[in-house]
């Protein structure tokens, strides 16, 4: 009698089926790359301001901050948008529509913990707390692509461990937060992109 | 234990029929490419499919547009939705009855 463990593999087989459907597989590795290239290159301004900053007189401290945050705001904006382009590329190069419920719950996902974390940077950044901007960052970060890993590859789960980690040492040494913040936004992306890309993406003649 | 394999459909009888009802269950909409990435089968054999669970009433198309490039998609009907129940819960009979 065989028919019971063919009925077990035919339902896994509805399970997975199920479950892979309502995940946003989209998204490149190249985006990944893309975004972390911009976090580096955002990183090392804000390294030549901050070390300007410390070398000169005559810029007021609210000045610096002001333009840090252009600047942060810019580095996202930017991130995003590359981000959004390869992964835009690769649906149109596959034919499959990249708005869809499943798209719509990976962004969600994705923004509800950033959300909160927008208004603890924010409040952070009023209290002078500076050396905790890098750390919220990547600890919010990280449990963003934690709770969104269900809904698209789920290897970004092991990229949102990898920025937790990072996070948790970083507050222990606040002074390095660029250091981190660049590793973590930066070098990790770049990571994860090129070994996401190798997987579900590279053309093998 | 006959009685209980009668109770499977037929209709569902390939992996592709499986995948195709699957994907529909869960999103209330798919198109064609993006179930050709999922179940990862060739046009023809999934349009083949397709055309056989349309004819089974259990599948509704949809032709639409993007821009100039045409656009299928699928939905599941209500009576393909009870037919693939009822062909899990079979399937989960099979299951429980033997072990």
């Amino acid at each position: 009698m065989n028919e019971q463990q063919q009925s077990l593999e035919e339902l896994q087989h509805i399970k997975q089926m199920m479950e892979k459907s309502s995940r946003f597989i989209s998204l490149s590795g190249l985006s990944g790359v893309s975004a972390g290239t911009v976090a580096i290159l955002g990183a090392l301004l804000v390294w030549k301001m901050i070390s300007d900053y410390t070398h000169t007189f005559g810029i007021s401290y609210e000045t610096l901050v002001t333009e840090l945050i252009v600047i942060a705001i810019t580095v996202v904006v930017l991130a995003l948008a590359s981000g959004f382009a390869f992964t835009y590329l690769r649906s149109k190069r596959n034919g499959v529509s990249i708005w869809g419920a499943a798209t719509y719950r990976l962004v969600l996902n994705l923004a509800i913990p950033l959300v909160a974390a927008a208004f603890l940077l924010l409040r952070l950044m009023q209290l002078q707390y500076v050396g905790l901007v890098a750390p919220v960052c990547l600890l919010f970060y990280g449990l963003a692509l934690v709770n969104a890993s269900k809904y698209t590859l789920g290897e970004i789960r092991y990229l949102g461990y990898c920025e937790l980690i990072l996070a948790i040492i970083n507050l222990w040494v606040p002074a390095h937060g660029l250091i981190f913040w660049a590793t973590g936004f930066g070098l990790l992306h770049i990571i994860y992109g090129i070994i996401m890309w190798r997987k579900y993406e590279r053309v093998t003649f | 234990m006959s009685n209980l394999i009668e109770n499977l459909n037929k209709t569902f009888d390939s992996r592709v029929r499986l995948g195709i009802m699957s994907a529909l269950m869960v999103n209330e909409e798919v198109n064609f490419n993006t179930l050709k990435e999922l179940i990862e089968v060739t046009d023809g054999n999934l349009a083949s499919h397709l055309k056989a669970l349309e004819d089974m009433k259990f599948v509704a198309v949809h032709k639409g547009f993007i821009g100039r490039k045409t656009n299928t998609s699928y939905r599941i009907t209500k009576t393909g939705e009870k037919a693939f129940k009822k062909h899990i819960e079979a399937l989960e009979k099979i299951i429980k009855n033997i072990s």
